[in-house]
């Protein structure tokens, strides 16, 4: 949930061997996206930067941010996850606090979901959408106490979305009682993820081990309040932890040192971008944008139509009325090809040899060993077991339509 | 400090070329295959195809990318590395060894002359 732009690759899905010069250290990475005439020294760092470079972090660009794409690999990685456990820096996500009697008013008129379906220490899943039903953002919105929410959002993201939550303070809903807080630059954020992430975290925290998905709560970390909610982007078991910055490093390696004899390994961009694709999970940028909706998107779950009133209700009911012409899938490729990459066409496989959508993410799976991707296609082609075709460097390959997530754990 | 062997020739795409009588081994570098990160996939060219130098030839494709290799030299191919069409990792493992991409009959030797020595490939990558 954190990137605006497109990947680097191109129309043609490649980068190139720049030649001639040393490949900078960000270099060949889909994360690579430097607004022209930016030096890299106008890149954020987050509190955990020394210690993504002591752990020998190979530092990119992203979304403005100077982040860890992998340390020891990201196949590595990812598979630490998937057996054991992994963290992640997500400090450079944006941290949002409403407080006050008419903060939950506020917030149900502007996200899609229905947080007076939370109890105090709940947090769901939900979208930020335009008057048209466009996202925004997707992010996570905490009910801390009653009239006391945290959202946490993408982070290139950040300042369009407070831009967002202000300019609606102001305008429309001048008289609501409640403070809005941005807090992105003075809180540090870890996810640790993975079976084995209970058991690394109870060393710490022996209560978080109670909490349920989707639960947070506020625990003491030597004296300092950490925000820790049971969540996560990889599609397994795991815990998000929120911290001030002055005290992210101690918690790093607190949880490092916890994990160390449990296989944790500190996992990069790399593998959360593998590892929520295979969890089938969208990504700002890519399944996300201002020109779909999330029906289009196949998040109708989060869209809680119920509700009195919200932005982009009236379109969104529609189109869960109406239906969508073009609908977010998962995929996998079903017979040996180059890994989908975004941008790529996707084409029907019923004989009638039609351009039917295109690919938002793909990679290889690691956990699968094959290509996987998410895209979309007209509806007509998005029940899954379709079998559909990728075109990769204008030849086609079959691929078939798959229930999410793209890879389930075996039993 | 990536390994530049003293025994080949490279391009400043990132190529190497072992050369042998008219023959050229050709690969891609320790440093290339480090900044390029696991390799999952790879395309080589045919058998019998004609490459000319500069022209992409290959494409290399990590979990996250995919990227074009030029031929750092003109001539027919004559064998490639079948191998690495089930062990991509190969290359990550022994650039310079098993992970050769193909063999060429250079057409060009005058070529030969224009690549990098490995003093001035190592300034390029290791500075």
């Amino acid at each position: 949930m954190a990137l605006n732009q497109p990947m680097a690759t191109r129309s043609s899905g490649k980068n190139r061997l720049e030649p001639g010069r040393k490949l900078s250290r960000d270099w060949p990475s889909a994360y690579t996206v430097r607004p022209l005439g930016e030096e890299k020294t106008n890149l954020k760092r987050t509190s955990l930067y020394d210690a993504h470079v002591a752990l020998g972090g190979r530092m990119v660009e992203f979304g403005g941010w100077e982040m860890p794409m992998l340390y020891s690999g990201i196949a590595t990685e990812h598979h630490a996850v998937r057996k054991a456990a992994g963290l992640f820096d997500i400090s450079h996500m944006g941290e949002f606090l409403f407080d006050g009697p008419d903060a939950l008013k506020f917030l149900n008129q502007l996200l899609t979901n229905d947080l007076s379906r939370l109890e105090p220490g709940q947090g769901q899943y939900t979208l930020l959408c335009q008057d048209n039903g466009g996202v925004i953002d997707d992010l996570y919105a905490y009910r801390l106490d009653r009239d006391r929410f945290l959202l946490v959002v993408n982070a290139s993201r950040i300042e369009v979305d407070w831009m967002w939550f202000k300019a609606h303070r102001n305008n429309r809903h001048k008289t609501l009682q409640f403070e809005m807080a941005d807090r992105s630059g003075d809180l540090s954020a870890t996810a640790l993820q993975g079976p084995k992430a209970a058991e690394i975290i109870s060393g710490e925290f022996p209560s978080a081990v109670e909490l349920k998905k989707n639960q947070i709560t506020e625990l003491d970390f030597g004296g300092t309040s950490a925000w820790v909610s049971r969540t996560g982007y990889t599609g397994e078991d795991g815990f998000e932890l929120v911290i001030p910055n002055d005290r992210a490093v101690a918690l790093w390696n607190q949880l490092l040192s916890l994990g160390q004899a449990l296989d944790l390994a500190p996992a990069g961009l790399g593998a959360r971008d593998t590892l929520r694709t295979e969890a089938g999970y969208s990504l700002y940028g890519h399944e996300l944008t201002s020109e779909t909706t999330p029906i289009e998107a196949a998040l109708g779950w989060a869209v809680a139509l119920d509700k009195r009133d919200f932005n982009g209700r009236e379109m969104l009911a529609g189109q869960k009325q109406d239906g969508v012409s073009r609908r977010c899938v998962g995929f996998k490729m079903t017979a040996k090809s180059a890994p989908p990459r975004e941008h790529y066409p996707i084409f029907s496989a019923d004989g009638t040899d039609r351009e039917i959508g295109d690919v938002t993410s793909g990679t290889q799976s690691p956990s699968l060993g094959c290509g996987i991707g998410l895209g979309y296609v007209e509806t007509a082609h998005a029940k899954a077991g379709t079998p559909i075709e990728i075109e990769i460097r204008n030849r086609r390959f079959p691929a078939q339509v798959v229930k999410q997530p793209i890879y389930r754990k075996p039993d | 400090m990536s390994d530049v062997p003293t025994d080949l020739r490279y391009a400043n795409s990132h190529e190497w070329v072992n050369v042998e009588g008219d023959t050229a081994t050709i690969g891609i570098s320790d440093h290339a295959q480090e900044e390029l990160t696991e390799l999952v996939f790879i395309e080589l060219p045919e058998v019998g195809s004609q490459l000319t130098a500069g022209d992409p030839c290959a494409v290399v494709e990590s979990v996250k990318t995919a990227s074009d290799i030029y031929s750092p030299v003109s001539g027919q191919v004559i064998e490639i590395n079948d191998a690495l069409d089930t062990e991509p990792g190969t290359i990550n493992e022994d650039p310079y060894g098993d992970g050769w991409f193909f063999k060429v009959r250079l057409s060009n030797l005058e070529e030969i002359d224009d690549l990098l020595s490995d003093k001035d490939y190592a300034e390029q990558v290791n500075t």
